[in-house]
């Protein structure tokens, strides 16, 4: 092992310029991807907030007995995809349509408002098919007057996270294989400068394990570095974007390791397909 | 120690490189290889240290074959061999030492030994004192001779020698064919490609003549069929 690092070491110092030259690559391949991570992650972000404003509203009809509604409050909170079940009543939302839109606060008067049954749905429950299931089991309660759960934009918004997502996947891999062929043009650059000594090694009995390690220690430091500085680089840029342009949420801590552990991992990959497809021509 | 049995080597762009050839080299054996340029000496030489298969035929090397021997045992072939090339093939960023100790250090030798090991080889061949000089700083001749003290680090059955003196002036040439003479006596058998026909002209060793890929002449055949001297021929170098 000490020799594995000595070799590493030296094959760092022989090429600092390489050297640089791949860490800066890996880096900006990988700070590419982390902007779009970060895009992804606030569109992902704006859609579940306005995906949580999802709701039913049932609309109670006047004179509805109030054990009625009660017995229905309790029905529909244990439905397993209702989160939450709770009555509005006329008051409460004349109280609030006069928080909400002061402009028209001397338009709603009492009574104009009707009372009604707010429903919010889980996570995962929250699709166009589901909702209106749910609508229509609460409209077999006799005292629901109407029932409204904006279906048009449930659908819209449902259409747009699902293509959203899809486009996010296609576009993460891209990037990802991107990243990967120019780390591993990169490290291939490290490995044909070092071709006379491979051929020297191979010459006096050295093993291609022995060959290979100093090699994917290289390549496995040079992601950490390289990641590492993506990460710096897009953290700049969120800050930058957060402050200058709209806010954005960075990604949590575990993500961010896990983001420069990828580019060691990148790193030693590619460092990997780089050396054995080497080994392998000579 | 080695012998080539029906060798053959074809590559597909340059064609026929060795053709059909047949020969044995002994234990503790020093034989030239000489022969025109693109005669098919450095293939030859490939073929034995297993740098190439051939075509067809079998090429046996201290008991290893080339149609059975596994890539992965190649390494364990190569600690046996030691190989010495005309462009001397040293690592310019580590010192003659290092060069020599890098032999060693790749094929697992105590890390106590080394030093030793190396003081004593580059004593060898003339340079104990100069192992901390970098190839750049030395000669030719010196520098063959640290890639010789590095071919003789495991302590090989043969020696393989690429043309060795192909970028010496005569005084060197003279210094380095002594010292393969010394390592030849010690009982480690040399097989030579050369351009050098005064050099062969001079030795009493067996010489193996080839051109456009076949033995032309081997001395000891010749020696042992018609007792004549061997008609060592000129060829262009």
């Amino acid at each position: 092992m000490r020799l594995t690092l000595r070799e590493t070491a030296l094959g760092l110092r022989h090429a600092p310029l390489l050297s640089t030259l791949s860490v800066i690559t890996i880096a900006f391949s990988l700070f590419t991807f982390g902007l779009f991570g970060l895009v992804a992650l606030n569109v992902s972000r704006t859609l579940r907030g306005v995906e949580e404003r999802v709701e039913i509203r049932a609309f109670i009809a006047d004179g509805t007995p109030v054990e009625a509604v009660a017995a229905a409050l309790g029905d529909i909170g244990a439905f397993p995809e209702v989160q939450s079940a709770v009555e509005v009543t006329s008051d409460e939302a004349l109280a609030r349509a006069r928080k909400e839109m002061p402009e028209f606060q001397d338009v709603f008067q009492a009574g104009v408002l009707p009372a009604s049954i707010e429903v919010r749905l889980r996570p995962g429950y929250r699709d166009p098919a589901t909702v209106q299931a749910v609508a229509s089991r609460i409209q077999t309660y006799p005292f629901v007057d109407d029932i409204r759960y904006g279906q048009e934009w449930v659908v819209k918004l449902y259409n747009i996270r699902n293509v959203a997502g899809a486009t996010g996947l296609v576009l993460g891999v891209a990037f990802a294989a991107v990243s990967i062929i120019i780390i591993g043009s990169t490290i291939r650059l490290a490995v044909l400068a070092r071709e006379r000594e491979i051929s020297i090694m191979r010459l006096v009995g050295a093993t291609n394990g022995f060959i290979r390690r100093p090699f994917l220690i290289d390549g496995l430091l040079k992601g950490l570095l390289g990641g590492g500085l993506a990460l710096l680089l897009t953290w700049l840029a969120h800050l930058a974007i957060d402050r200058y342009l709209i806010p954005t949420t960075f990604f949590d801590r575990n993500i961010a390791i896990l983001g420069v552990v990828c580019g060691g991992l990148i790193g030693l990959v590619g460092s990997a397909l780089s050396v054995g497809r080497h080994l392998r021509g000579i | 120690m080695i012998r080539f049995t029906h060798v053959s080597k074809e590559y597909p762009r340059t064609g026929v490189a060795v053709n059909n050839v047949t020969f044995e080299l002994g234990k503790g054996e020093f034989v030239f290889l000489t022969g025109p340029s693109g005669s098919g000496k450095t293939t030859m030489l490939r073929l034995a240290y297993m740098e190439e298969r051939p075509t067809s035929g079998d090429v046996r090397v201290t008991g290893m074959h080339t149609s059975t021997i596994r890539q992965r045992d190649i390494p364990t072939l190569r600690r046996r061999l030691g190989i010495v090339f005309q462009d001397f093939r040293l690592l310019e960023d580590r010192t003659a030492e290092q060069n020599v100790a890098f032999a060693l250090e790749v094929t697992g030798a105590p890390r106590s030994a080394i030093p030793a090991r190396v003081s004593r080889l580059l004593s060898q061949v003339g340079l104990a004192s100069k192992g901390t000089s970098y190839p750049r700083e030395l000669s030719g001749g010196e520098q063959q001779r640290v890639a010789i003290a590095r071919a003789l680090a495991n302590d090989p059955v043969v020696l393989f020698a690429d043309e060795p003196t192909g970028n010496l002036d005569d005084r060197a040439t003279r210094g380095i064919f002594q010292l393969l003479r010394g390592i030849n006596a010690a009982g480690t058998a040399v097989f030579m490609a050369t351009h050098d026909l005064d050099l062969v002209r001079r030795s009493e060793y067996r010489i193996i003549e080839m051109n456009r890929g076949q033995i032309v002449y081997d001395s000891a055949e010749s020696l042992a069929s018609v007792p004549t001297p061997p008609p060592v021929r000129s060829s262009p170098a």
